[in-house]
């Protein structure tokens, strides 16, 4: 059981969840961060303040899943975000200790499996 | 002619000059709504840019061209540079100085010109689109106000229109479709939902926009006349048709009454009521906004399911809706209330109803033909849109270096005497 971790721009988030569809991934969490991952800086100016913006917005999908999934679900992330440019983002896997399925106390196994999946 | 000035004429003609160019910042209030957070600022610059370049080009030539001579095509260069445009009165407008008419006027074309933005926004590029603006408001608009305004073959014939709708609602209408077409459709068109970012800005953008058309139609008499006053009355009372027939047809399709349908059935039933504000009755005025609402509704419903990303639905909301506007006229002008101006067909006479079939032909053809010409020309020029590449990070960043909702998270200060500029290479180079 794992936590995999994405880390991919905005404007591919849309692309990432409809190829997480097609993988039969289907509980996940996103938030949107902001972070810098080694891309060029914009320049921005507002008046007579110019300012180098270090940080971009990205957006992170938490997804929980049992280890048979695991390479299935990054290669949906790798395939939804890649533009092949400087900032597409980052994957980590992460162990897990526990997981429950708070409507019916399910654990581990049984609550990272999406609903109706045997 | 000076002493035929009449102070009340020019006080409200001053009052709706205003009134209408604050119409320019609540459409990009609402335009800017309508769009994604990426590129509100964009948007809504595209609106801002015309208070700059479209007054100057307009003072410069366009205003001669629709105003300045008694050409049946097109107007003369009689007040080229503002020449002869002073204190004392015109021939059509004696009660007014010919330089609060001119202003009135210009506030239109600024308007005018902003409403085509709607069809390219989110991938035009910035400096295409100032070339665009500055070439439309020099040949397609003027030229379209001369014929209705200027002295122009359908004012002659006999046409009716009290505020623009052709060369306002039509010419802009028609003219986005052409854009549209011409810079081609958004790169995730059709692929992705693409959705307005803030609800709120689209209502009080078409609360704005509702208040200064009392200033857009309610001046349109130049002066505090019976059409004037008729038109002011009419412009509330048209949109307040439109709103709840949209509201009836938005509960029949799904059951729900949204607010985006709101904002835009406002701005429809104020175009609805341009061209005959003047003209109707104001029992008229009640039904055209019920009855004009059906086609606008109809073509926006379908308009998202075609390859035209006319993205902001200029056709349907300014083209399709003046069109009918034009057309009820003919139907419905009642000479007891515009002043014996015309008679409708509902009255027992019919030329007013093919002057008005005229207008309502050629307005479309030549605003969508001349947007065409002009933005191919500048195509061959430059390019008009951005690369995909551009369009993703989004057009607030890469057209102007600023974003709407900017946090100052992780910037950093670059020092006013550094050299902050050179350090590395910006993605966001201007595009």
């Amino acid at each position: 059981m794992k936590l995999v971790v994405g880390i991919v721009r905005p404007e591919k988030a849309n692309d990432v969840l409809a190829a997480l569809y097609r993988a039969e991934v289907r509980g996940l969490s996103i938030s949107r961060v902001q972070g810098h991952g080694g891309e060029l800086d914009r320049v921005e100016t507002y008046r007579g303040t110019t300012v180098k913006m270090g940080l971009s917005d990205k957006v992170r999908f938490d997804i929980a899943v049992s280890d048979d999934f695991v390479d299935t679900t990054i290669e949906a992330l790798c395939e939804g975000a890649r533009t092949g440019e400087v900032g597409d983002g980052k994957i980590f896997v992460l162990p897990l200790e526990r997981a429950v399925r708070i409507r019916t106390g399910e654990t581990d196994h049984g609550a990272v499996t999406p609903v109706g999946a045997a | 002619m000076e002493t035929q000035i009449s102070s009340g004429d020019t006080a409200w003609t001053l009052v709706a000059t205003a009134l209408v160019l604050f119409m320019t910042i609540g459409l990009g209030v609402f335009y800017a709504g309508l769009v994604r957070a990426k590129n509100s600022l964009n948007t809504f610059m595209m609106c801002i840019a015309a208070l700059g370049v479209v007054t100057i080009t307009w003072s410069l030539i366009g205003y001669s061209f629709a105003f300045g001579g008694d050409g049946d095509f097109i107007g003369g260069f009689d007040h080229a540079l503002l020449k002869d445009v002073g204190f004392e009165g015109t021939e059509a407008y004696p009660n007014v100085p010919h330089l609060v008419f001119f202003a009135f006027q210009t506030t239109f074309v600024i308007l005018t010109a902003a409403l085509v933005s709607g069809a390219v926004v989110e991938r035009m590029r910035f400096l295409p689109y100032l070339a665009f603006i500055a070439l439309w408001s020099i040949f397609v608009y003027p030229i379209m106000a001369h014929w209705v305004w200027g002295g122009g073959f359908l004012a002659e014939g006999g046409t009716l229109d009290f505020a623009g709708g052709v060369p306002v609602e039509m010419a802009s209408g028609f003219s986005a479709l052409a854009a549209a077409i011409v810079v081609g459709r958004r790169m995730d068109y059709g692929r992705q939902a693409l959705l307005p970012h803030n609800t709120l800005f689209v209502l009080l953008g078409a609360g704005i926009l509702w208040f200064g058309w009392f200033g857009f139609n309610g001046g349109s008499g130049i002066g505090t006349n019976n059409n004037s006053v008729l038109a002011f009355v009419n412009t509330l009372l048209t949109p307040a048709c439109t709103l709840t027939t949209w509201f009836l047809l938005d509960y029949i399709r799904g059951k729900r009454i949204t607010a985006v349908g709101a904002g835009t059935a406002i701005i429809v039933g104020c175009v609805l009521i341009t061209p005959a504000g003047g003209f109707i009755a104001p029992g008229w005025a009640l039904v055209l906004g019920v009855v004009g609402t059906l086609p606008c509704y109809a073509l926006i419903m379908w308009r998202p399911r075609t390859r035209v990303d006319e993205t902001l639905d200029v056709l349907a909301a300014h083209g399709i809706a003046g069109f009918t506007g034009i057309l009820f006229i003919g139907l419905v002008a009642q000479a007891s209330w515009n002043g014996d101006l015309g008679e409708g067909l509902f009255y027992g006479e019919s030329a007013l109803m093919g002057d008005q079939a005229l207008a309502a032909l050629v307005a479309p053809v030549y605003a969508f033909a001349g947007t065409f010409i002009l933005l191919k020309a500048i195509g061959f020029v430059t390019s008009l849109r951005t690369t995909e590449a551009v369009e993703a990070i989004g057009l607030d960043v890469t057209q102007h270096g600023e974003e709407a909702y900017v946090t100052g998270e992780g910037a950093i200060l670059i020092a006013p005497d550094g050299d902050g500029h050179g350090v590395g290479e910006p993605v966001a180079n201007p595009v």
